[in-house]
């Protein structure tokens, strides 16, 4: 910028410098406060046309060509370049990944409870850290794990996604894989890990969910987080019809609870899936879909009570079946759903598991399974949920929810003369009213009464908040 | 298993011969009017929004991932409009035709220029998109430029006939601008009328017509009006007085009638879009009567 100047400067003294001989020192200062003038108003004009070119050029690489001969194929062939086309103002952090950090936090409360788990269902195993409370029944005030989320297109044939959950001390990766792009005929192709596509609400995180818990039903399936994650591969195909209709198919290694990781290189987990659903009209429209997931678990832990009521502890090896059937109901007036929408979603289950379980006195307090006790293993349980949420106001929601299981068949062969074997049907019936400020941030307040576990009523109170910052991706259906 | 086998191979097979015809995806009803404009009926245009639908706010439905999946051309506004649930019915279609990049893809916001460009967006300032503001269809020359946008692609999506799409798009493009310079003297007395404005969705058919915005029911983008706000609005309305009150058919009315009442404005409904009135029909009759509505309302 300022070479310019400092060429047209010394110019204009050397032509000044013969004439200035003559003059007098006053009239030398004029001079040079003349140049001086001169080369300021230089300086600001070049730089005022520095910023244009720069202006100008950016403005040109943000809209798009528009070529003046629109029959022309060779004019068009330039201006189909991909860049050139989605040339927006792209600095080199535009291709960063997209973050977003979602803050969720609550007040609960609740009876003290020394170990929540639902009456008779084997639970996945609880850390012994923290005493198997985990956030969801955690007392009092407390910060839900930290969700971070990187995503972003990986080339034009793959996008890929990470999820860390970060609570005190420890992260953990929830999802972390990469999905086709590039693929046609309806198909697509994921691997890594992933939340499988069975069931309806499995694959969406706790953000989105429409109560500030996870249904029983999924608590009971896949243990405290409420959804069931693979490590693995999915192919889903979407038939070409006008109706949605969807197949899917995941491998994985299975480790997650109702399967249990194995030394082994076989997939531990397999699991199909289908949806389909279509509007009715421009109000409504629906998703149905059934489910199977197939996992082997060998020495899963769980806790049982023996004849005496002494605590005992269970391994299970052995097959592991669900069958998932699901059902959502969307209705917008005239499919606008901003101002008022009603959701209608429900999913039910049914679960087997055969092999053999193992009863056991890992801590030496004299039950009843003393001398390891192994016996065939069969149980045939079932359960589900239904809810409608109403959004009647852009900000305002309130929703409904009630859940029933069963614990239904258990034939723990041999060890029917040791364990306690829990029939039960907990129940639990929630409502919920939230508020949102924008897309972004929501507070909810949640009612239910919970009668998961035997003999107790727990009337519980959530405050909950749901915060998202950053790129918040699209939400699913 | 065999059945299963033959009704999905029949399923598979039995929407091929509608491949001949091009099938055209739009992400709001202007796009699909526009295809249908040019490519005749030598394509299928349908779009997944409706006149009634906020374009920022639909659900990303199984009905529309099934319309993607099958789409040869989608053809949408982009500049950040759709970024609610269009991800999801890329990623879910499967055909990677139509994705972002390739020449099934078209980006209308791309093809015009853009007002609103904010070099710095931050979500304190409400629903704002840092590409410009994405509703561009009300500014008649835009639809002009994204018309021979839409052409070119036509032509490059579908070869053997480009002389079909270049006559149509000729014919197009001579009655467009006959009814442009028709609108243009039509809408002279509107020049330099104070307005205001639901959401600034308006803003392309103010600036085409030299009207002038000078506030929003909106408190920020994409925030409901609130009765806060709302009070402001008439204390300034007092200062600064403005003639019409304008919303999309897609948005609630309650706030602008309030306004109405408590204000020497009027409140006006524009169709916004092909569908969003009775007679909005297409895209010449949906400018013929926006410019009826605003005249008649200004009188």
């Amino acid at each position: 910028m300022t070479r310019l100047t400092r060429a047209v400067a010394p110019m204009l003294l050397a032509t000044l410098s013969a004439s200035a001989q003559a003059a007098n020192d006053a009239d030398l200062a004029a001079i040079r406060d003349q140049i001086e003038t001169l080369k300021h108003s230089y300086e600001q004009r070049i730089a005022a046309l520095e910023a244009r070119l720069a202006q100008a050029e950016t403005q040109a690489a943000a809209s798009a060509p528009l070529p003046a001969d629109t029959g022309s194929a060779s004019t068009y062939a330039a201006a189909s370049n991909p860049a050139m086309l989605h040339a927006g103002p792209a600095p080199a952090n535009g291709f960063n990944p997209e973050i977003s950090l979602t803050l969720q936090g609550r007040y609960k409360n609740m009876k003290d409870v020394a170990e929540r788990r639902i009456s008779g269902f084997a639970s996945a195993s609880h850390d012994h850290a923290t005493n198997g409370v985990e956030g969801f029944s955690r007392r009092g005030f407390s910060v839900d794990h930290t969700e971070l989320s990187l995503a972003a297109n990986i080339d034009p044939y793959w996008r890929g996604q990470a999820i860390f959950a970060v609570l005190d001390g420890e992260t953990e990766v929830e999802e972390a894989w990469f999905q086709s792009l590039g693929l046609d005929h309806g198909l697509g192709l994921k691997a890594g890990r992933y939340l499988s596509g069975i069931g309806y609400l499995n694959e969406k995180h706790p953000h989105a969910w429409d109560f500030a818990d996870a249904p029983l039903m999924y608590q009971a399936l896949f243990g405290e987080h409420g959804s069931y994650a693979q490590d693995g591969l999915q192919v889903k195909w979407l038939a070409p019809t006008p109706v949605f209709l969807e197949f899917g198919a995941e491998i994985g290694r299975g480790a997650n609870f109702p399967g249990s990781d194995r030394n082994s290189n076989d997939g531990g987990s397999h699991a199909l899936f289908a949806h389909v659903g279509d509007d009715l009209g421009d109000s409504h429209s629906w998703r149905a879909g059934l489910s199977y997931l197939r996992t082997r678990a060998r020495e899963r832990e769980s806790h049982f009570e023996d004849l005496n009521g002494m605590e005992a502890q269970g391994a299970f090896t052995g097959k592991s079946t669900t069958w998932i059937a699901d059902f959502v109901w969307k209705w917008a007036p005239d499919g606008n759903p901003k101002y008022r929408n009603f959701t209608f979603q429900s999913e039910y289950f049914l679960r087997r598991e055969q092999g053999d379980l193992s009863c056991r006195d890992e801590e030496g307090i004299g039950n009843l399974c003393a001398g390891d006790m192994t016996g065939d293993y069969h149980t045939r349980q079932s359960g589900g949920y239904v809810q409608g949420v109403y959004q009647f106001t852009p900000n305002w929601r309130a929703g409904l929810r009630y859940e029933r299981l069963d614990s239904g068949n258990q034939d723990l062969g041999a060890n029917n003369a040791t364990l306690t074997i829990d029939h039960y049907r907990p129940r639990r019936a929630t409502a919920m009213v939230d508020y949102s400020w924008s897309e972004f941030s929501r507070v909810r307040l949640q009612y239910a009464q919970d009668k998961s576990m035997r003999g107790l009523t727990d009337n519980q109170i959530t405050l909950q908040y749901i915060m998202s910052l950053g790129a918040h991706g699209a939400h699913k259906f | 298993m065999k059945t299963i086998v033959l009704i999905l191979t029949l399923a598979a097979l039995l929407p091929l011969p509608a491949w001949a015809t091009l099938q055209v995806v739009a992400c709001e009803p202007e796009w699909a009017a526009l295809a249908s404009e040019i490519g005749g009926d030598r394509l299928q245009a349908s779009s997944a929004t409706t006149a009634r639908q906020d374009p920022h706010r639909i659900e990303a439905r199984p009905s529309l991932i099934a319309r993607v999946r099958n789409a040869d051309l989608l053809i949408c506004t982009g500049l950040e409009l759709e970024t609610g649930w269009l991800p999801i019915l890329l990623q879910q279609s499967g055909n990677s035709r139509v994705m972002p990049g390739q020449p099934g893809y078209l980006e209308a916001g791309l093809q015009v220029p853009r007002l609103e460009v904010h070099a710095q967006v931050d979500r304190s300032q409400g629903d704002v998109h840092s590409a410009g503001n994405p509703h561009i269809q009300l500014d008649p020359r835009n639809i002009a430029r994204v018309a021979e946008a839409l052409t070119r692609r036509l032509i490059e999506l579908d070869p053997a006939q480009a002389a079909h799409y270049r006559a149509r798009h000729e014919d197009f493009a001579r009655r467009w601008q006959a009814a442009l310079e028709r609108w243009e003297t039509r809408g002279a007395p509107l020049r330099g009328l104070a307005v205001v404005e639901h959401h600034r969705n308006m803003s392309y058919l103010l600036h085409w017509l030299g009207m002038n915005s000078v506030a929003t029911l909106e408190p920020k983008p994409g925030v409901e009006p609130s009765a806060a706000h709302l009070a402001h609005l008439t204390r300034q309305l007092q200062a600064q007085p403005a003639r019409l009150v304008l919303r999309a058919a897609y948005q609630d009315g309650r706030a602008s009638q309030w306004l109405a009442e408590h204000t020497g404005t009027r409140a006006v409904v524009l169709p916004f879009t092909v569908g969003g009135s009775e007679r909005a029909r297409d895209l010449f009759s949906l400018f013929d009567e926006t410019l009826d509505l605003l005249l008649d309302a200004a009188r």
